[in-house]
């Protein structure tokens, strides 16, 4: 059982790594202090994404972002795929792992994407057992993310955060919460995004994400929100942060920009911003 | 309430003509619907222009529509088994060779497999190369019972397609290819894989001393495969592309 809520990243904004913006970071990295990467990106035998990361990781606190454990899968866990993750932790020694409350793999066939699950003690078990597995594997505690929901289950017995607050409390496991997540999730599901980051366990909260979504309807014409990762935080989002902020104090922000990567300028910018909302609640 | 396993959500998922599973619902107290659409559509989405960047070759040769077309059956047929996404692709020269609307193009096989090289090579393990000066002192008599390493970025195509003139029809505007069957090697001097048409008996030379096989019973096998084999020539383009990292003195 571990129990270590905070990751070790500095309470300044860092976004997500992208290849094209290496010589940009290295010589202009302002305001951002930290570098997240997608760990599966990194599990080739060498070549020049591993030489990138290894020049990175002497400048800057790397934060391990897994997207394919499938924490959430029926099945087990992939321990080839884990035997990966802590060749990669091990090496690197990262400033933080965090994963995704999501599946991908069944029956070895992966899907690039993060895929729902319902809400009820037999899944709740089941994470809590994956959670508890990958902790023991990596030797270091995880935070695990909130993923943005486009439907619902019919069978969920209790809410998203219970659930992760529940996780997490069974685990010693860390949260990561997206901000863009919870405001895309609320909008879909018609909930209230203050009321659900009012009922998120903040305490236990070692890093927050931030990124874009594109807007779409559904069959009825209400608005569906999709998070892409394509485009700026939104205004909205910008202002829950504030608001997550406020009740949770300072943490390690991110910006994720995972399509139509702009040039690293309009990166750093979004980055500027995160600072000056971290600037808000620390002065 | 029964609960919806992952395999129905799979099956729905994979299938745009199923119907969205009945306890998915939007909300707001209906079913739903095509919210479902937006999971449908991210792993087709994914995987498709995982194959778009992924194949480069095949990508210029066919042309961004007929890629994706060809995706579309084989992202269904071969999801990806690993969530290692740039190995994605492994089962497409087999897939590939069955499927009948691209058979007239008997080569499009050989253009996949030499797509996949590259990107194992891209991410192959380092190696620190063998300095030509090393080789270039040994007498004959000692270099001829050496064995020869190979770095692990090295790959070697055999093909009885033109396959280096596609190459360079697809990516530098080459001429019409002729009807002959070439070799390619790929070496990666540095971080960049580097494709090579590799002379006649430069496949049988290479694949012998990855078997293990002395420098002269490789000589031996590259002859028997091309009598003609230029051996200076595909010595000259290991050391150049850093393909060789030891050479090993037989005692």
């Amino acid at each position: 059982m571990f129990d270590q809520s905070s990751s070790n990243l500095p309470p300044r904004p860092g976004v997500g790594f992208k290849a094209q913006h290496y010589t940009s970071i290295l010589e202009n990295p302002a305001p951002v202090g930290w570098l997240e990467i997608h760990a599966e990106n990194y599990m080739g035998e060498g070549g020049r994404p591993i030489a990138m990361l290894r020049h990175l990781a002497e400048r800057f606190p790397i934060s391990v972002h897994g997207v394919g454990l499938s924490i959430g899968g029926e099945g087990a866990l992939d321990s080839e795929h884990l035997s990966r993750l802590r060749h990669l932790c091990q090496w690197l020694n990262p400033a933080s792992f965090s994963e995704h409350l999501a599946w991908s793999t069944h029956e070895s066939a992966y899907f690039n994407d993060l895929l729902p699950l319902p809400y009820t003690s037999t899944t709740l078990a089941r994470v809590v057992a994956h959670v508890d597995q990958v902790q023991e594997a990596l030797g270091r505690p995880m935070l695990l993310e909130n993923p943005s929901s486009y439907l619902a289950f019919a069978e969920s017995e209790m809410s998203e955060t219970d659930f992760l607050r529940e996780v997490s409390r069974r685990t010693g496991c860390g949260l990561l919460l997206d901000v863009n997540n919870v405001f895309v999730s609320a909008v879909n599901l018609g909930l209230d995004p203050r009321a659900y980051v009012q009922d998120f366990p903040l305490e236990k909260v070692g890093e927050i994400h931030l990124g874009g979504h594109d807007e779409d309807e559904d069959d009825a014409g209400r608005p569906l929100l999709i998070d892409s990762h394509g485009r700026e935080v939104a205004d909205p989002v910008w202002a829950l942060l504030d608001h997550v902020l406020a009740l949770s104090g300072p943490k390690p922000l991110l910006i994720e920009w995972d399509n139509d990567v702009p040039d690293w300028p309009v990166l750093a910018e979004e980055a500027r911003r995160a600072e000056a909302a971290q600037q808000r609640v620390t002065t | 309430m029964t609960p919806l396993s992952q395999q129905a959500f799979r099956e729905a998922m994979l299938h745009p003509e199923a119907l969205v599973p009945e306890t998915l619902r939007d909300g707001h107290g209906g079913p739903a619907g095509r919210r479902f659409s937006v999971y449908r559509n991210n792993v087709a989405v994914g995987l498709t222009e995982a194959v778009l960047e992924g194949f480069p070759t095949l990508r210029a040769l066919l042309g961004d529509e007929n890629l994706r077309a060809l995706a579309a059956p084989f992202l269904r047929a071969h999801p990806p088994s690993s969530p290692l996404m740039f190995r994605y692709g492994e089962a497409l020269p087999a897939f590939l060779q069955r499927f009948q609307p691209l058979a007239h193009l008997g080569y499009l096989p050989d253009v996949a497999r030499l797509d996949l090289a590259m990107r194992e090579s891209y991410h192959a393990a380092d190696a620190t190369p063998l300095e030509p000066a090393r080789l270039a002192a040994l007498p004959p008599e000692v270099l001829a019972q050496a064995h020869l390493r190979l770095a692990p970025s090295l790959r070697v195509l055999r093909s009885s397609w033109p396959l280096w003139q596609i190459w360079q029809l697809a990516h530098h505007d080459g001429p019409p290819p002729r009807p002959e069957a070439e070799d390619i090697l790929i070496t990666r001097p540095g971080y960049d894989p580097e494709p090579h048409h590799l002379p006649a008996g430069g496949a049988g030379f290479i694949e012998a001393l990855g078997q293990g096989q002395s420098a002269e019973q490789a000589s031996g096998a590259a002859i028997a495969e091309a009598p003609d084999a230029d051996l200076p020539a595909i010595l000259g383009l290991l050391l150049q592309g850093s393909a060789l990292t030891a050479v090993e003195i037989a005692r």
